[in-house]
């Protein structure tokens, strides 16, 4: 080849890799994108109770489609100008993904917005105002602080559910995963819901089970669906099976991911908007060991909290002065605090699934399933292994990987989501999720003695 | 046994495997020497620092904790020489270490032939961490890059470079990229990757000189053929060869590389050695003398613990298998594909339409018997593979339950059908069935997503 052609073939790929080069419409989608997300934030101060439906209108429609066009075609076109393959260049370098400024204020962004939204709804007034005619259109009533989390959740996860599909086109895993969870937070965690407002029914959401919904199965939500006719029946029939047979029953045939992957909004969430952040889970040792106890401890909390309220009418007036404390705390400090402000405001510090990892209650439950009794496991190539550390760096349970990998041993870790992003990021084909007998699920460190002869007596 | 002081010198996956094999069968006190860092890390994760997907702590296998828990002695520092008489080893700073065992594991080095001009600034090979930094140095402004010589490393170091938008001439020897081990349907598509990433992939050309720029650093590169390539940073990426001057320069016997017997003991009573810097003096059958990859190490690291441990055994490899990544198709291999048949032997060759997946199977014409595969851009399962040719399963058997082997992510296509069509296609006589196939369920929504 010519320099000239070789010239000409280095420009047109260059654009693909990663670095500092923007192409001029990735700048302006960019630029939409901050003009968009400044006028959501403008919102906050400039719209009040008083600002003409007109306006409010505008004011919507402008910054969500600057922010929404300016932000997908950015996200998108990133990854489809480059080939399919795993692209993780710069995840330890850039400023946003390693912990940097940018990171360190996207953290604290979110975790503003969360507290807002828990503590200080009033301060978003502004936001929810623009939200109105949108929500007049889609529930017949005015738009509240938690209808607009709930559009701005599924919009991100859209979007960056998207951005996920385009960066790991090669991986169909992946691809039909992510689908899933695009599909239950659009339906099942959002148009259901809304549409259920619309017509005075119960908003619930379905792919929430007990205990991350910790109060489906508290006495006084099983009275109010009692008395709200056949759909209440099917609302209690529904969470009831779902914790107690479903639950077991796919988690021994698929393990935790069923739910953790695959249907529950929080994961979903961590999968799409925070897939840039996976990476800076906390690998080591003491971490894990922080993780156990306090995932255990909120599943004991709950599990005390629901069987003392269901006992509440006979025991004395004390303790139910107690009861309701405890749901006062657990209500305030885990379903706000860790799972809010913490479980995403930290998304940029401590990785994607913080709430997941150190506190969900659910996973805790699906994790003890899948540690002592499913089918789920990830296995490990024979002696592939070049301990490179890919796995171990992108899990975002913070699961050691590599620890297993490079002995031949299966990973059955109660915290593994199965996301599956270990084994799309191994660059020597080691890992694999699967489902098999239970017989042959652990195995020892194998050294290479399962090389033909060569075992190690 | 008494306790002992097992010295081991490097801390390459070889002589870590060396020491956490001993911790675990003895009491030994053990003391690990390196020059290079102070914690081993996986010098495969190189590229992946320079690239920025990991940073150089995510690529140590071990917490730091993990060798004072497990007494495992860290010392950082350079040998200048090793005296066999005292047993001790002398350091570059004046030190000495005393040692009852020494085991060398010092690993590679770049290969050099003495171009004129590979001295010049911007000129390097890629192995070790101190590569690595002066990479990122020589990388400092730099708009094009010239590597030489075809090979794995080679690959990647163009992978790393176009991150940095650095533009990359390949210069390869051979006909096609790595010819010497690839045939040539599997080479091919590798070449046409590599130009797919933008990568000016020159073959049948070689290095002639590098030309300074008159300060001592890099300005071109001549080609044997005469074309001058101005570039500011050049790789000598033409293959690894034993780092062993020192080794030789204390009397240790040395060819090419440390010379072992089967049971990885040198010249020298008590020194042993094994990985990269070793060189069978028989080497085990089917298997070259040196072997200069990551899982022959571990295993002579293990070897070498249990032999010292009085658990004497030879060393032994068995059936050979290796991986590797050419930007973005996956490489495995069990057994031996040869890019040249041997006598009595035939080759199945499978690639998809798109020519980025591809399987070849060799098989012994009279028996049938499986010799080895390749697979590109599918992943095949290692123990299975090793069972079917140590078995010497037939080609047809191994077909007929192709599935077995198949070990790429759920949900993805499966090939086995295609393959065995083409098989069929080419051996119409004893038509071949598939009857095991991967997991149904991920077959059911392969479909519907087709
Ligand atoms: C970029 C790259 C990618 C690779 N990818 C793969 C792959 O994908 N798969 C694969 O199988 N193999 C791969 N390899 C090869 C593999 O890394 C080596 O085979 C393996 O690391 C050799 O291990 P070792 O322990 O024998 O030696 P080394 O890892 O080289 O360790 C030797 C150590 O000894 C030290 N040392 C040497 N002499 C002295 C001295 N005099 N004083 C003090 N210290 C000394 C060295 O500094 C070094 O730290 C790759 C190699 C490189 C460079
Ligand atoms: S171990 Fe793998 S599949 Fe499990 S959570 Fe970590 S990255 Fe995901
Ligand atoms: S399993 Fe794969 S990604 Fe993990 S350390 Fe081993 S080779 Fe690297």
């Amino acid at each position: 080849m010519s320099d000239i052609t070789a010239n000409l073939a280095y420009e047109s790929h260059s654009i693909a890799h990663h670095g500092p080069r923007l192409k001029i419409s990735e700048k302006i989608a960019l630029t939409a994108m901050a003009i968009g997300s400044m006028l959501l934030a403008l919102s906050l101060i400039a719209v009040n109770d008083s600002t003409s439906e007109t306006l409010k209108n505008l004011w919507f429609n402008i910054s969500w489609a600057l922010a929404i066009g300016g932000g997908g075609y950015f996200a998108l076109s990133k990854h489809l100008n480059d080939r399919p393959g795993v692209r993780n260049q710069g995840k330890t370098t850039d400023s946003l993904t390693a912990r940097g400024a940018w990171g360190w204020m996207m953290g604290i962004v979110f975790t503003s917005f969360y507290i807002c939204l828990y503590w200080f709804p009033r301060q978003l007034e502004g936001l929810v105002r623009i939200h109105d005619p949108f929500s007049l259109f889609m529930r017949g009533r005015a738009a509240d602080e938690w209808f607009v989390y709930g559009t701005i959740y599924t919009i991100l996860t859209l979007l960056m559910g998207a951005k996920a599909i385009a960066k790991y086109r090669h991986n169909r895993y992946q691809i039909i995963r992510t689908s899933v969870i695009m599909i239950v937070q659009l339906t099942f965690s959002y148009l259901f819901p809304v549409l259920a407002a619309k017509f005075s029914q119960p908003e619930i959401y379905f792919s929430y089970l007990w205990p991350l919904a910790y109060d489906k199965l508290f006495p006084s939500s099983i009275d109010h669906f009692l008395h709200s006719g056949a759909i209440g029946y099917f609302i209690i029939g529904w969470f009831v099976v779902g914790t107690f047979i479903a639950t077991p029953v796919l988690t021994y045939y698929f393990g935790k991911r069923w739910y953790c992957s695959w249907v529950c909004g929080c994961g979903g969430l961590a999968n799409t908007m925070g897939d840039s952040w996976r990476q800076v889970s906390d690998k080591s040792l003491k971490s894990w060991k922080i993780e156990r106890w306090t995932i255990h401890s909120v599943l004991a909390f709950i599990v005390i909290l629901t069987v003392v309220l269901w006992f509440e009418p006979y025991l004395p007036a004390a303790f139910k002065e107690i009861a309701f404390q405890m749901r006062k705390f657990y209500a305030f400090v885990i379903g706000a605090a860790f799972s809010g402000v913490v479980g995403v405001g930290f998304y940029p510090l401590m990785g994607t699934r913080v709430w997941c990892r150190f506190g969900c209650p659910m996973a805790a439950v699906l994790g003890l399933l899948q540690r002592f009794n499913s089918r789920f496991r990830i296995t490990t190539n024979g002696a592939q292994c070049i301990s490179c550390g890919n796995c171990s760096k992108y899990c975002e349970m913070g699961i050691d990987v590599r620890h297993y990998a490079q002995r031949g041993q299966n990973i059955i870790r109660a915290s593994c989501v199965g996301c599956g992003i270990c084994a799309t990021v191994c660059p020597r084909g080691v890992l694999s999720l699967e489902n098999g007998p239970l017989e042959e699920r652990y195995n020892q460190e194998q050294g290479l003695s399962l090389l033909g002869k060569t075992k190690a007596q | 046994m008494s306790e002992r002081h097992i010295v081991i010198l490097g801390n390459g996956i070889t002589g870590i495997t060396a020491a956490r094999t001993l911790r675990k069968r003895s009491n030994h006190r053990i003391t690990v020497v390196s020059g290079e860092t102070e914690h081993h890390f996986s010098r495969t994760a190189l590229m992946y620092i320079f690239m920025g997907d990991m940073r150089y702590e995510d690529t140590k296998p071990f917490p730091d904790d993990f060798w004072a828990k497990n007494r495992i002695d860290l010392k950082q520092g350079w040998v200048d020489s090793i005296d066999s008489q005292q047993k001790q080893l002398l350091f570059k700073n004046g030190e000495s270490l005393k040692y009852d065992t020494l085991i060398l594991a010092t690993g590679s080095k770049p290969n050099r032939f003495g171009w004129p001009g590979e001295e010049l600034i911007g000129v390097q090979g890629l192995y070790s961490y101190q590569d690595l930094e002066m990479m990122e140095r020589n990388a400092k402004g730099a708009k094009r890059a010239v590597l030489v010589g075809g090979g794995l490393i080679g690959v990647e170091v163009a992978e790393m470079l176009l991150t940095r938008n650095i533009q990359v001439t390949f210069l390869v020897r051979e006909k096609t990229f790595w010819g010497s081990v690839l045939p040539i349907g599997e080479s091919a598509m590798i070449n046409r990757e590599i130009r797919a990433h933008g990568v000016d992939l020159r073959l049948e050309t070689g290095l002639k000189e590098i030309l300074s720029d008159g300060e001592g650093r890099v300005r071109a590169v001549e080609t044997l053929s005469g074309d001058e390539i101005a570039c500011e940073m050049v790789f000598l990426t033409a293959g690894v060869s034993p780092q062993i001057e020192m080794v030789k320069a204390s009397g240790i016997e040395c060819d090419r590389g440390i010379l072992v017997d089967r049971f990885l003991k040198t010249s020298v009573p008590d020194i042993w050695a094994g990985g990269d810097c070793a060189q069978h003096r028989e080497a085990p059958e089917g298997r070259r003398p040196i072997e200069q990859v990551w899982y022959t190490g571990k295993i002579q690291g293990e070897r070498l613990a249990a032999n010292i441990c009085g658990d004497l055994a030879e060393y032994d490899p068995g059936i050979w298998f290796n991986s590797a990544k050419f930007f973005d198709i996956e490489y495995q291999t069990y057994g031996w594909v040869m890019p040249k048949l041997k006598e009595g032997e035939k080759s199945f060759y499978w690639e998809h339409p798109e020519g980025n997946k591809s399987v070849r199977i060799n098989f012994e014409e009279k028996s049938g018997a499986v010799l080895g595969v390749n697979v590109f851009g599918i992943r095949h399962r290692h123990q299975v593979w090793e069972q079917w040719i140590l078995e010497k399963k037939t080609i047809h058997e191994v077909l007929t339950h192709l599935g077995a082997a198949n070990f790429d992510p759920e949900f993805y296509r499966q090939y086995e059908s295609e393959i065995i069509t083409a098989f069929n296609l080419l051996y119409p006589d004893q038509p071949v069935e598939l009857k095991t196939q991967k997991g149904l369920f991920s077959k059911f929504f392969a479909k519907i997503l087709k």
